[in-house]
């Protein structure tokens, strides 16, 4: 039953084809039938091949399926084949499964949506291309996918194009990744120069085989990341996911939360050897994952937009999965990446049902009491706000716990304190959402406060099933304290991710970092309480303490701005000089010359051209009497 | 026996005359004309040369001349008919339609 794998991403994708030719047809009834059956077909063969999947040997890995080989040029050969291995069935679950119940609540999201078989069509593309891109057994392939769900991703957060921010926000995100797929296509490249293939199963080969020096494989690794950076939204390409929240909210929990910003952990893990024989490329990703992690929840902090806040969350926690995968924890970084996609498309789900029952507003400081208009919403919120804040029992803990320990036990502990500082900061801002959101006094609007209406339950009971989810997730990879051999997920995936060689803790150092993390995820939570709830004043004080450092933050350290006076300004101003001087000058000068010439010739020869038959005869008769002298003498 | 010289004197003759009165008359028909005598020219020629040579080429090449002159007669003449009708004269010089 183990062969069936390679057409979990056909069945979407060919619901996407119907819905592309047929679509504006169709009654939106069988519409969001058809798009979520696809996902959840697609589920369903996961969790056979899944299930077949451990039945095999280790030594069967990876299932490789060739379907046909697709390009065929000298010595390059690009294939179109899927594989399947363990880190692919995680991914394939996540991205199929979570797709899945965030197309159910998109029908009632959608529901008043003019555009919804495009919307839907848009969101089968993406799972299709995202199933590429987990699937594909080489480097080409994968970059297919990668384009494509860089494409959706741009189709979606544009899909109300008619406001010209949300156009922007679509042109932006697209622009930005273009920068980084030039680095990892650059990547590709020289892994098909130093291998020869780019087969994921060859270049293992190759590394092992000692092809790969260290030097070359940190450029390629380092080159690789670039395009990771780029579609994770990392330092210093980061600054497209919070524009990207102009989508509607479904597209920012499923692209933009739970499955393509996590495209560049997955292709870190995959490429685990090469990071791992580089070492300084290794370490550079996890100084850029901390790094990010902590500036954008530092960002956090000060966004009044629901939906901005949960974004440099994502920011942040995205920044974990590479700090993780850094420090050579991959299978921690893909355990967080897996719990992560539960709660953050819970949260984003969740803001979406906030913004469906108060017609449409993202501004917190005009929401406020909402739990007792919104009682199927705000316990889902909540749980999904402690998970993410590493609350012990709950998803986050578990996965946040293992990176954090792994990046302590690598010994790098400017990782590990920016891991920390992260942590409170998380625990922080997330309490500062559900408590401006949830608690206090209400300061909504009359007319708005006229529709406030819990959401229908094809909204909550996906919400529901999530909250479930980011409850439980957590329990397949229990921390060593918890006893031998509980950490089910690692396992699972060591075929593909190698058990890295970090100097094991001592359990009691062990327990005192865990404790310690619940300690300060404790202490965020508490801080925000005094802030929001007891004194409500202290953040009105603090700012005017300290006005310049809120202003920093309230602006996202001013990096938008940067950004457009050092590089989008100056590049438009270029393209303009560019194009008066080059474009108007020697290009169309050089066109236009042309044709004057040819012109002129013309011209010139036409007055030969009298229409008279005696000059033509004249003409001839010379020609004829030239020619005769010519053969005669 | 007339020498073979005195026929090709003739035709060149004929020829010049018939090229001459070609750029000196104006009316198309009169221009005709003065192809068909150069026509002729040409056949005199290709006769005087057979003769000499005692072959029959060139007088198949003449009957093939005449054959050929005679159906371009008609449809020149059938275009000048034309012209006329629609320009109301035969004139060459009038007749700059594909003038450049």
């Amino acid at each position: 039953m183990t062969d069936i794998f390679w057409i979990i991403p056909l069945i979407p994708g060919l619901s996407s084809l119907i819905l592309v030719i047929f679509g504006t047809k169709l009654p939106k009834k069988y519409i969001s039938i058809q798009a979520c059956t696809a996902v959840f077909a697609s589920f369903v063969v996961s969790v056979i091949s899944f299930m077949g999947l451990k039945q095999i040997p280790h030594e069967a890995y990876p299932l490789i399926k060739n379907l046909y080989p697709w390009i065929q040029s000298g010595d390059f050969k690009a294939a179109l084949s899927f594989q399947f291995d363990p880190l692919t069935a995680v991914m394939a679950l996540v991205v199929t499964g979570v797709g899945f119940i965030i197309h159910v609540y998109s029908i009632g999201y959608m529901a008043e949506d003019k555009s919804y078989a495009r919307f839907f069509q848009n969101m089968n593309l993406f799972t299709f291309a995202m199933l590429i891109l987990v699937m594909g057994s080489n480097l080409v392939l994968m970059f297919v996918g990668w384009e494509g769900v860089g494409l959706c991703s741009y189709l979606l957060i544009g899909f109300w194009f008619e406001k010209h921010s949300a156009a922007n926000a679509g042109k932006k995100a697209f622009i930005v990744n273009r920068i980084g797929d030039a680095g990892f296509l650059l990547g590709i490249f020289f892994i098909f120069i130093y291998v020869g293939s780019t087969e994921f199963a060859a270049i293992n080969e190759a590394i092992g085989g000692g092809l790969i020096t260290q030097s070359v494989a940190t450029l390629i690794a380092l080159l690789l990341f670039v395009g990771a950076v780029g579609k994770s939204a990392q330092i210093p390409l980061y600054v497209w996911l919070p524009d990207a929240m102009e989508g509607p909210t479904p597209v920012s929990a499923l692209i933009h939360a739970a499955t393509m910003v996590t495209a560049g952990v997955y292709m870190v893990a995959r490429m685990n050897l090469l990071y791992t024989l580089s070492g300084t490329a290794g370490t550079i990703v996890a100084i850029v994952g901390a790094v990010t992690a902590f500036y954008a929840a530092t960002m956090a902090l000060t966004q009044n937009d629901i939906k901005r806040v949960l974004a440099y969350s994502t920011i942040s926690q995205l920044g974990y999965m590479f700090m993780g995968c850094g420090v050579g924890a991959y299978a921690a970084g893909i355990f967080h990446l897996y719990t992560h996609a539960f709660f953050k498309s819970l949260l984003f789900l969740a803001a979406g049902s906030v913004m469906h029952a108060l017609s449409g507003e993202l501004d917190m400081q005009k929401m406020g009491g909402l739990r007792k208009y919104l009682p199927r919403t705000f316990p889902v919120f909540l749980i999904g706000a402690i998970a993410i804040s590493g609350v012990p029992f709950l998803s986050g803990f578990f996965s946040k716990d293992a990176i954090l320990t792994s990046a302590f036990a690598s010994g790098n502990y400017l990782v590990w304190v920016l891991g920390i500082a992260t942590a409170v900061l998380t625990a922080f801002y997330m309490f500062r959402l559900i408590f401006l959101t949830f608690f206090g006094q209400e300061r909504l609007d009359p007319e708005v406060k006229k529709h406030l209406h819990e959401s229908p339950p094809v909204m909550t009971v996906p919400l529901q099933i999530l909250a479930f989810f980011s409850i439980v997730a957590g329990y397949v990879g229990l921390p060593l304290v918890f006893g031998k051999n509980l950490d089910w997920f690692g396992h699972f995936l060591e075929p593909v991710i190698e058990a890295h060689h970090e100097a094991h803790l001592s359990l009691s150092t062990e327990w005192i970092l865990i404790l310690f993390s619940v300690a300060v995820a404790l202490f965020g939570i508490f801080l925000a309480y005094i802030f929001y709830i007891k004194k409500p004043k202290t953040p009105h004080n603090i700012v005017a303490k300290f006005p310049f450092l809120y202003k920093l933050l309230f602006n996202k350290y001013y990096v938008d701005e940067i950004y457009n006076a050092t590089i989008v300004r100056p590049l438009v101003k270029g393209s303009e000089i560019v194009y008066d001087n080059f474009d108007l000058k020697v290009i169309d000068g050089t066109a236009n010359g042309l044709a004057k010439t040819t012109g002129f010739f013309g011209k010139f020869l036409s007055y030969f051209q009298t229409g008279l038959i005696k000059d033509y005869a004249l003409i001839f008769l010379l020609g004829v009497i030239l020619l005769l002298g010519y053969i005669l003498f | 026996m007339v020498p073979t010289s005195y026929f090709i004197i003739l035709s060149a003759i004929l020829f010049v005359l018939g090229a001459f009165a070609f750029f000196v008359k104006r009316d198309l028909i009169t221009q005709f004309l003065c192809i068909e005598v150069m026509l002729s020219a040409a056949n005199l020629a290709f006769i005087a040369f057979a003769k000499s040579a005692s072959s029959l080429d060139g007088q198949i090449f003449v009957i093939f001349i005449i054959t050929v002159a005679a159906a371009e007669a008609a449809v020149g003449l059938a275009i000048i008919l034309l012209v006329y009708k629609q320009k109301k004269t035969i004139k060459s010089e009038d007749m700059n339609l594909m003038k450049g």
